[in-house]
């Protein structure tokens, strides 16, 4: 099937059509889309169980559809694992920011993404590049303006939230990525943190890279998204623009208190 | 007439229901046989001799062991669960001869002959009877082996004492103190060890009666007192390590005197290569078998097995096995100790 | 989030407010107390609280114990004493770096050796080949451990208990509970005690104050095998894994490593390693006995977790679980020549033990 014919918007980075999720007799997701434009940062945002979690799994590669289509770049794509979904530029920087407590900065930076020496060292005894790797992630942490004072050696559990946030979100952005998804970063963090987070997610969004930023603090998500998808039943029934919109009318709609106004073509 | 012919019917029909009765049909002798654990070969060889012997009279035995050394409760457990099984003899080798006395008694008021083997019962009379080697006895002989061999060089022995576990269980104290006092060292409160001051005593290390232990305990000690010359060992397993460490250290040419208890068939072999210098042989098989004959015969006639005259308890008797026999104390070779040995 | 962070990250506000740069999001630098700094350096070099605990047990040692202590010779025999501790310690750190344990791991050893001897011995298998089948029998125990936990997701301890007593059993049902005699194997399958072969070093260095002391290729196979695990922990990926794996197996997964594969392996290893480690036991013992070695699962935790490796896994190194087996060797030998009664020795081991883990914890709450 060709995706849908797009004219004058930009076409997408990421979309999805009839998604459908079934667990049991539970049905997480009924047929829900999804567009992700280039270079903005779009609010996904839902009641607790309206599914909108299992969407971005699915976005994700950590989940497989039982019917509907995803496309990347406008073309099919096939997630089988996270993996595949990593290979083609989608990262998530997860709930639990994923980072490995007593593995310092740049262990984590690289994790499951280890470089190894060039030549015999790397191939037969597989030795690790390790001061290439501490070498990068530096200039990494540099370049997002995390400066580092101290060794990229610290384990990162002697950071505070907000500097796990930032190394994060480093990784998820140092490796040829395409499209970003925040999974709650502001959950955990006090006012001042979360601040710096928005602001580095600004950072990010200057730089060219799309974000999908799941949130329940309608402050923080009307302050810095472009559009807002609104998730209820399974399904997207709205995508609203925060400048037009009140944060009430967004939870109105969100909760089915508010007729959604109608879906923009696309 | 016919009332008394009656009358005889009647008395012969219940003499005969009396005495069918009484007698214990050989089918339905069930023995329970408790060792310590499962994994010691003396052990072992007693399980295998109490089944050799059940076959033979067409009774049933049945094994329990603990699972580490010590282990009591699976002891008691074992034996509760032969009273509903309706067992008719025990034959228990106690983890904590003190301990396991309660439900040695609730067994024997179900009427259950229950036989202490290789370990006494504290208090000795808490079991019926008591089959056992004399591990005191053991040690003395080769006490006094160790001694005469030395002659007039014992009083400057320096001696190291390779015991088994630090909560001293009564073999291992029996062979000990038995041991200092055939060698002529004061054991003074003979029901423990370590609280003795001959001079002549390097040190005590708990080697756990395996190899590995009597190795690490031997160097330990070598390394305490250079001039040992004398090795005491629980069991063979332990002087085995022990003579490797003498090798290790250049002293394995006869200049150190390494003696044991056990007379295991390993045992025996490594004393006639010159390894142990003498070792007590104990008989596992016969206290298992005449264990399995005395629950029979108090089945069948309500005998309990008598003690060895002048003794508590039926010694199941020790030979001291070695090839450099010493006047005035009785022993055997190795080729008579391998032909009776275990294991 | 608890306050300490939280004090953590204010500082951090404060700090920028102060310097009034509003383009550093994070920065790394804190104002911390001589107690945080000493547990943050704790983070970073876990082992120097078992190095220094093993200096100070060597130093009290020769002066309470004097010169039979403190003498090549004794100090070499030490190493002897827990050379296979070690070795199985090895294996049982990188079981527990994956926050696993392994209760199994002396059965193993004990299991794989019996089949070495009784094979070379008793069935007339060529050694190579005896050798080898000891081998497989230990990465096949190691490999059933390591499905159990990853597949069918049974806690370690669980698994490994059981386990041990299955290893166990076998090598009673396998053996009939027989020890082969010194003799019989050194006659018959002499490679078997290859590992038990003493060099002198009196005559081969020039340092004068090595002179007496005796190393068994034992030993040095060991440390040899300390090396490769230290660089396969710290110099792979695999290693990156096994440490990750640990710390927390759901932030591995989600960056894409295979926790299950990552557990098989580590257990298998630890199975090899542990197998590898019978052949030291027959060199040490010189005879194949089925009862040796009982007590080496738990000596062997015992060494890496006064080695500084945590039982809550990611933490901990080779180095220090190889402090840690010497740390106990020592302190059972200084205190057996100070003449104190073995219950000292086992009551200061537990004491130790009770130490390493407390300080464990205090370092760990760095990250609440």
């Amino acid at each position: 099937m060709n995706p849908p014919a797009d004219s004058v918007p930009p076409r997408p980075v990421l979309q999805a059509r009839g998604l459908v999720k079934r667990y049991g007799k539970v049905v997480a997701i009924d047929g829900a889309d999804f567009d992700l434009l280039p270079g903005e940062i779009l609010g996904v945002i839902g009641d607790n169980g309206a599914g909108k979690s299992t969407m971005i799994k699915v976005l994700a590669g950590a989940v497989h559809p039982d019917a509907g289509e995803v496309w990347m770049d406008g073309k099919l794509v096939h997630f089988r694992s996270p993996l595949d979904a990593r290979a083609v530029g989608i990262e998530t920087v997860f709930q639990n920011l994923a980072l490995s407590p007593a593995l310092s900065v740049a262990e984590n930076m690289f994790l499951g993404r280890e470089r190894r020496r060039a030549g015999l060292v790397g191939t037969i005894f597989r030795t690790l590049d390790r001061s290439g790797m501490r070498r990068e992630s530096r200039e990494r942490l540099h370049s997002l303006g995390l400066l580092t004072l101290q060794s990229v050696d610290q384990p990162v559990e002697t950071l505070s939230g907000g500097q796990r946030q930032g190394i994060a979100v480093a990784r998820a952005t140092a490796f040829g990525t395409r499209v970003l998804i925040m999974d709650e970063p502001t959950a955990a963090l006090g006012v001042k943190e979360s601040r710096r987070v928005l602001e580095l997610m600004l950072g990010v969004k200057q730089r060219g890279l799309p974000i999908i930023l799941i949130s329940h603090n309608m402050p923080h998500v009307f302050e810095v998204a472009d559009r807002i998808h609104i998730h209820r039943l399974g399904k997207r029934i709205a995508i609203i623009d925060p400048k037009a919109h009140t944060m009430s009318d967004a939870v109105a709609i969100m909760t089915g208190a508010m007729k959604p106004p109608p879906l923009p073509e696309l | 007439m016919k009332t008394s012919s009656r009358s005889a019917i009647r008395l012969l029909a219940v003499l005969t229901l009396l005495a069918a009765g009484n007698t214990a049909r050989a089918a339905d002798i069930l023995i329970g046989l408790i060792t310590k654990t499962d994994s010691n070969p003396f052990f072992v060889k007693m399980r295998e001799g109490a089944a050799e012997e059940a076959k033979k009279l067409g009774v049933k035995v049945q094994a329990f062991a603990g699972k580490f050394d010590g282990d009591h409760d699976t002891q008691v457990a074992a034996i509760e669960s032969l009273i509903s099984a309706g067992a008719k003899g025990i034959l228990l080798l106690a983890s904590d001869s003190r301990a396991i006395v309660p439900v040695v008694q609730k067994a024997r008021d179900a009427g259950i002959l229950v036989i202490a083997l290789d370990t006494p019962l504290d208090p000795m009379d808490a079991a019926d009877a008591t089959f056992a080697t004399d591990n005191f006895k053991a040690g003395v002989l080769i006490g006094e082996w160790a001694a005469k061999t030395l002659g007039p060089k014992a009083k400057d022995a320096h001696v190291a004492f390779l015991d088994a576990l630090e909560n001293q269980p009564s073999v291992d104290v029996a062979r000990d103190q038995g041991f200092m006092k055939g060698f002529g060292i004061d054991p003074k409160d003979t029901s423990r060890y370590l609280d003795e001051n001959d001079k002549r005593i390097v040190g005590h290390y708990w080697a756990g009666g395996a190899e590995d232990g009597g190795r690490t305990g031997m160097e330990t000690l070598l390394q305490k007192d250079p001039n040992t010359n004398v090795v005491y060992t629980i069991n063979e397993p332990t002087a085995a390590g022990a003579y490797e460490a003498l090798k290790a250290a250049g002293k394995a040419d006869g200049s150190v005197l390494v003696v044991s208890v056990d007379g295991g068939c390993p045992g025996v072999k490594n004393v006639k290569a010159g390894i142990i210098g003498a070792t007590s042989q104990q008989y596992p098989l016969l206290m298992a078998k005449k264990g399995v004959d005395a629950v029979v015969e108090f089945a069948k006639t309500g005998k309990k097995p008598p003690p060895t005259p002048g003794l508590k308890f039926f010694d199941t008797g020790v030979n001291l096995i070695t090839d450099k026999p010493v006047p005035g104390l009785k022993s055997i070779n190795t080729a008579e100790g391998l032909k009776i040995c275990w294991g | 989030m608890n306050s300490e962070s939280d004090k953590a990250g204010q500082a951090v506000e404060a700090g920028l407010s102060a310097s009034g740069d509003p383009a550093a999001v994070a920065t790394f630098e804190e104002r911390k107390s001589p107690g945080r700094r000493f547990q943050q350096f704790l983070h970073v070099y876990p082992t120097t609280i078992p190095f220094l605990v093993l200096l100070l047990g060597v130093v009290v040692f020769a002066f309470i114990a004097g010169s039979r202590f403190f003498h090549p010779l004794n100090l070499s025999l030490i190493l002897q004493q827990v050379t296979i501790i070690a070795m199985v310690g090895i294996a049982q750190t990188l079981v527990i770096l994956t926050a696993g344990i392994d209760l199994s791991g002396g059965a193993i050893m004990v299991l794989a050796s019996v089949v070495m001897g009784r094979l070379a011995v008793l069935s007339g298998v060529p050694v190579p080949l005896a050798f080898a089948a000891g081998i497989v029998v230990g990465l096949f125990c190691g490999f059933l451990n390591g499905l159990a936990v990853s597949w069918l997701r049974l806690p370690p301890f669980i698994v490994t208990l059981g386990t041990w007593s299955v290893f166990r059993a076998t090598n009673f049902l396998y053996s009939k509970n027989e020890t082969l005699r010194q003799q019989d194997v050194e006659q018959i399958a002499p490679f078997l005690q290859a590992t038990g072969r003493l060099i002198k070093i009196h005559d081969h260095l020039p340092f004068g104050f090595v002179n007496g002391a005796t190393v068994t290729l034992g030993s040095l196979f060991m440390i040899a095998v300390a090396i490769v695990m230290t660089y396969v922990l710290r110099r792979t990926a695999f290693g990156r894994h096994v440490y990750a794996t640990g710390d927390d197996p759901q932030a591995a997964q989600l960056v894409g490593i295979d926790v299950s594969r990552t557990l098989v392996s580590v257990y298998t290893l630890a199975g090899f390693i542990c197998s590898v480690a019978a052949w030291v036991l027959i060199g040490r013992i010189g005879a194949v006995s089925p009862n040796a070695a009982s007590n080496v699962n738990l000596d062997s935790v015992t060494a890496a977790v006064i080695g500084g490796t945590s039982l809550f896994g990611g933490r901990g190194s080779i180095i220090g679980t190889l402090f840690g087996a010497l740390i106990v060797g020592v302190f059972r030998n200084g205190l057996a020549l100070a003449g104190l009664d073995n219950n000292w020795q086992e009551l200061t081991i537990g004491l130790l033990i009770i130490i390493a883990v407390a300080l464990d914890q205090w370092i760990r709450r760095l990250s609440e």
